[in-house]
């Protein structure tokens, strides 16, 4: 029941404020009393969750269409909670951003923001193949619009790029979805079995090799995150991403033991690749947008590590990084936003000593960047240790890269770091560009709270996002 | 002497669908000539939808009454659920057209215009309950003829009277081609019903597969199937654009479940040959329509050419050859149908506000001055491209399960790829509607745009009853599947 209303409450509010003749002035209100009373809910709901069971929590269930076997089914399972709260979070941190910045068109814009972290809650509470697909799929809706209407300058391109390559995987993965349900009669993901064949197989990894993204599939992800609306990028690197490991983790794992093991070393690789990629590139992009963007696919990289080592170590580690790199990228684009609107640029070569005289906003960037490059005894070191761990055990090598790569990111972190806090203070940089004040506070300190309370104790993440052994390790297990 | 003829018993109830419409039509035209010129749209357009609205409730009444499929009138018709089903879809499509029209700029040959409209709504009723080759041709040509008028009653516009000439022209041939076919097999088969012309004993194989060619052919000019698709963008674009949207649901739906009924009734010993022969349909639709669609400017011909690629699509599901398929199909053609009628009422919406064709540029900043238009025009393209949250998605979800079911998974990547392309115009039309500023669009305007438009409440009803089932028939689905699977039920595989 608390699933259902985690996923209705956004997209009742995001209809109320289309439709119902509410002032303008109210709608920001509104989104933001819906996205914190979900929130609420979720917090209320973690209280009370039993981490220990094995079955589906807060769980609902109804028939949709029962001639193809398809169910209105959601529910959670530990790590499914875990991401479902980075999204509220996140999803609250955005909505309270373009709240503060006063968006445009307000009718237009929470809706679509509202329909987006609707979705998303969506996607990771489905227990259902079919409603997987179509919250997978709705989620772009919004993301086209908000990109294509509120983004920067080359926005039309932007969003043409990237739903050329979203659509490409997913109708990739429909085909697949077809497949697999026709051959086992069933769109339910607890009674589904597990199938052999690699097209099928190939059909889901398309899609979320372009969401996550892993390399090649990334060729929309510069263009995106720059040209999107600053909150929509943190929503996007934080937690759309996000829905790939989800669909790898519960759709790809359990039901293609074979194939996974067969494509296992190609996986491996793709990601072991995106992951030094994205740290290089990260480190030599001109501006943060870009410096966070490439970072984030580099932490893709990462989680993918984690995610294809199949093993316990390896998918406790990538949840758990996803949850932190979910909260680091969504505070440090805010924290980027929150710099653009006072500079008028991301350009670092343009930035520079902001440090001093600005002490909030010095210890914010500061704080965020250390999260970022995984400082020992930091949330994010111990989801790297823990997914290096795991994939230690596919194979030295790609543990070995992996740690390099962590090389990179203090590399690319220190230099995001210095060239907009410390140096010489940059031409655009003036007196006006003052402090945060209280209202961003307010925004990035949550997530950063969380980070430091998730350093304090990783385990409460990494511990309780599979009951026993990992569900799919209990299939793929005798490999690792 | 008369008495001694027999006369075969009339089951009026099964004919009353079709007949009610024609009642409805007889009304609007008396009201052309009688009623005097400033209520004569309203008479009109109130007799028309009374008519098509007592169609179904008949409907609904034939198809709460009838169990299994029965032959009535000498074999010439048939009475079953599949027909019923479709005639109540007919009507209702017809019905939302009417309001649609209402606000039309059209100061004469209004009573006529409602008059054909009803006339042509009755011949597609009779068309798909007919099962027998000559009642199945002239349910044809009834509808084809109004709508060969309908096409060209904007006499004043070039365009329209080009339309209306091709479309004959066109449409001609298509029948011509189809009663050959019919007549070969006649000659094979030395019967006409459906059901008779399947159990005729050795039908020559030669002649009758050739009549199933050209009876194939001939629907698939209805249709507006590749290669036989020619004169849709064309006449999508010159006809009203009300007339439009009567052809792209009403005109489509009918053809598509006629088509299956008798591939499915006629010939069930060739599934080898046109199940095959259908593939090809559907790959050449889905290929000319969607690479058709992607250099259009004009919105109409933009819809012409998806249209083709829907034709593809819902051909999918008659190649599939199973129940499933005739499920696939038909619901397939409900979100389908209420796209067309309403983004082609978007389309006139904007066209009255203009006063020009409506192409992409002139959408501009649509979605902004006409949130309401904009919302809606989303959601139909979003239906069209299969998005979730549409009816669309199911629809289209549905015909893939009943191709890969039929083992056909190749055509399932086939229309996975369409569909990716097909979102390249779709979401132009979004990206005109909303990304861009009005200002080009404003440019050639002849009327001022951007404050309140003259209101037109036909209009926008037309358009909400099509966004409510767009939406509805994703979210509450159950209620359609069960008619839909019903109704499959009536056809034998």
């Amino acid at each position: 029941m608390l699933a259902t209303l985690l996923i209705a409450v956004p997209l009742v509010a995001a209809v109320v404020l289309w439709v119902a003749p509410l002032p303008r002035d109210w709608t920001a209100g509104v989104a933001s009393l819906a996205i914190l009373s979900d929130v609420g809910l979720w917090a209320g709901g973690l209280r009370n969750f039993d981490w220990d069971d094995q079955a589906l929590q807060y769980s609902a269930s109804q028939p949709w269409i029962e001639d193809v076997g398809f169910s209105y089914s959601v529910g959670f399972h530990g790590f499914q909670w875990w991401l479902t709260g980075l999204t509220v979070i996140v999803g609250a941190a955005a909505i309270g951003y373009g709240a503060w910045v006063g968006r445009e068109r307000p009718r237009g814009y929470y809706p679509l923001m509202l329909l987006l972290v609707g979705s998303l809650v969506g996607v990771f509470a489905s227990q259902d193949l079919l409603l997987f697909y179509i919250f997978f799929e709705a989620m772009l809706i919004p993301i086209y619009v908000l990109v294509g209407v509120w983004g920067g300058p080359n926005r039309v391109r932007a969003t043409v790029t990237f739903v050329i390559y979203t659509m490409a995987g997913s109708l990739l993965m429909l085909a697949s979805v077809v497949a697999l349900g026709i051959s086992q009669g069933t769109f339910s993901l607890a009674a589904l079995g597990t199938s052999d064949n690699d097209l099928v197989f190939l059909g889901f990894i398309a899609a979320f090799a372009v969401k996550a993204p892993l390399l090649p599939f990334h060729g929309w992800l510069r263009a995106a995150y720059t040209e999107a609306p600053i909150e929509v990028a943190a929503l996007l690197s934080g937690v759309v991403s996000k829905a790939a490991v989800f669909g790898l983790i519960w759709i790809v794992l359990p039901h293609f033991p074979e194939p996974v093991d067969n494509w296992r070393e190609v996986l491996l690789f793709l990601a072991a690749a995106t992951l030094v990629y994205g740290s290089v590139l990260a480190f030599r992009q001109p501006d943060a947008r870009g410096v966070i963007a490439y970072s984030s696919l580099g932490q893709m990289g990462l989680i993918l590590l984690g995610v294809f080592a199949a093993n316990d170590l390896g998918l406790d580690g990538a949840v758990l990084q996803s949850v932190n790199h979910g909260l680091v990228s969504a505070a440090l684009f805010l924290l980027a936003g929150m710099i653009e609107t006072r500079t008028g640029t991301g350009v670092l070569s343009e930035l520079g000593g902001m440090a001093k005289g600005r002490p909030v906003l010095a210890t914010l960037v500061m704080v965020a960047g250390m999260f970022a490059l995984a400082v020992p005894g930091s949330a994010n070191f111990a989801g790297e240790f823990a997914i290096l761990s795991g994939v230690f055990f596919q194979g030295w090598g790609y543990a070995a890269v992996g740690a390099v790569a962590i090389v990179l990111g203090a590399l690319y972190a220190l230099r995001l770091i210095s060239a907009i806090l410390h140096e010489a203070r940059g031409p655009r940089v003036t007196e006006d560009s003052n402090d945060l004040v209280g209202n961003e506070v307010s925004l990035v300190v949550p997530l950063i709270a969380i980070l430091v309370v998730l350093s304090a104790w990783p385990a409460l993440v990494s511990q309780h996002s599979f009951p026993g052994d990992a569900p799919a390790a209990t299939v793929v297990g005798e490999t690792s | 002497m008369l008495a001694a003829i027999a006369t075969p018993k009339v089951d009026w109830l099964a004919l009353s669908p079709a007949l009610a419409p024609l009642a409805g039509a007889a009304f609007a035209l008396l009201a052309s000539v009688l009623v005097p010129a400033r209520a004569r749209r309203g008479v009109a357009a109130l007799a028309t939808i009374a008519g098509l609205g007592t169609a179904v409730g008949l409907g609904i009444a034939v198809y709460q009454r009838t169990d299994g499929p029965i032959t009535l009138i000498a074999e010439s018709m048939s009475r079953d659920k599949l027909g019923a089903a479709v005639q109540i879809l007919l009507a209702a499509i017809t019905i939302v057209v009417v309001l649609m029209s209402l606000g039309d700029e059209r100061r004469d040959h209004v009573g006529e215009y409602y008059a054909l409209v009803g006339v042509a709504a009755g011949g597609m009723i009779f068309f798909v309950t007919a099962s027998n080759l000559m009642t199945m041709f002239l349910g044809l040509e009834w509808f084809s003829i109004a709508l060969y008028i309908l096409c060209a009653l904007d006499t004043h516009r070039r365009s329209s009277l080009e339309a209306g000439l091709k479309y004959l022209i066109v449409g001609s041939f298509g029948s011509g081609v189809l009663l050959f076919g019919c007549a070969l097999a006649y000659g094979a088969s030395g019967e006409l019903g459906y059901i008779a012309i399947r159990n005729a004993p050795a039908a020559d194989d030669a002649l009758f597969a050739g009549a199933m060619a050209l009876i194939i052919t001939g629907l698939a000019f209805k249709v507006s199937a590749a290669p036989f698709h020619m004169w849709t963008p064309d006449v999508y674009q010159g006809a009203p654009t009300s007339v439009t949207a009567f052809m792209s649901a009403a005109t489509k739906v009918a053809a598509l479940v006629v088509t299956l009924r008798v591939l499915v009734t006629v010939f069930p010993e060739q599934s080898e040959l046109w199940t095959i022969a259908v593939a090809v349909l559907v790959v050449a639709s889905l290929v000319v329509g969607n690479f058709g669609a992607l250099v259009q400017t004009d919105v109409k011909r933009l819809l012409a050419y998806s249209s083709i690629s829907h034709a593809g699509f819902a051909l999918m599901a008659v190649a599939a050859n199973s129940d499933l398929g005739t499920r696939a199909l038909l619901f397939y053609l409900v979100p389908y149908a209420a796209g067309s009628v309403g983004a082609l009422a978007v389309v006139a919406a904007r066209e009255r506000e203009l006063g020009r064709p409506v192409t992409l540029s002139a959408l501009e900043g649509l979605g902004w001055e006409r949130p309401f238009h904009g919302v809606a025009m989303w959601t139909f393209v979003l239906g069209f491209a299969g998005f979730p949250l549409t009816g669309g998605f199911l629809g289209k979800l549905y015909v893939f399960l009943a191709i890969d079911k039929a083992g056909w998974w190749w055509l399932v990547v086939i229309g996975v790829l369409a569909t990716a392309l097909s979102l390249a115009y779709y979401l132009s039309v979004i990206r005109a509607m909303y990304m861009r500023d009005g200002t080009q669009a404003r440019a050639g305007a002849v009327v001022a745009v951007g404050g309140s438009g003259r209101r037109d409440p036909g209009l926008d009803a037309a358009i909400l009853v099509a966004m409510i089932v767009t939406i509805g028939s994703f979210f509450f689905a159950q209620p359609i599947v069960d008619v839909v699977r019903d109704a499959a039920g009536s056809l034998f595989f």
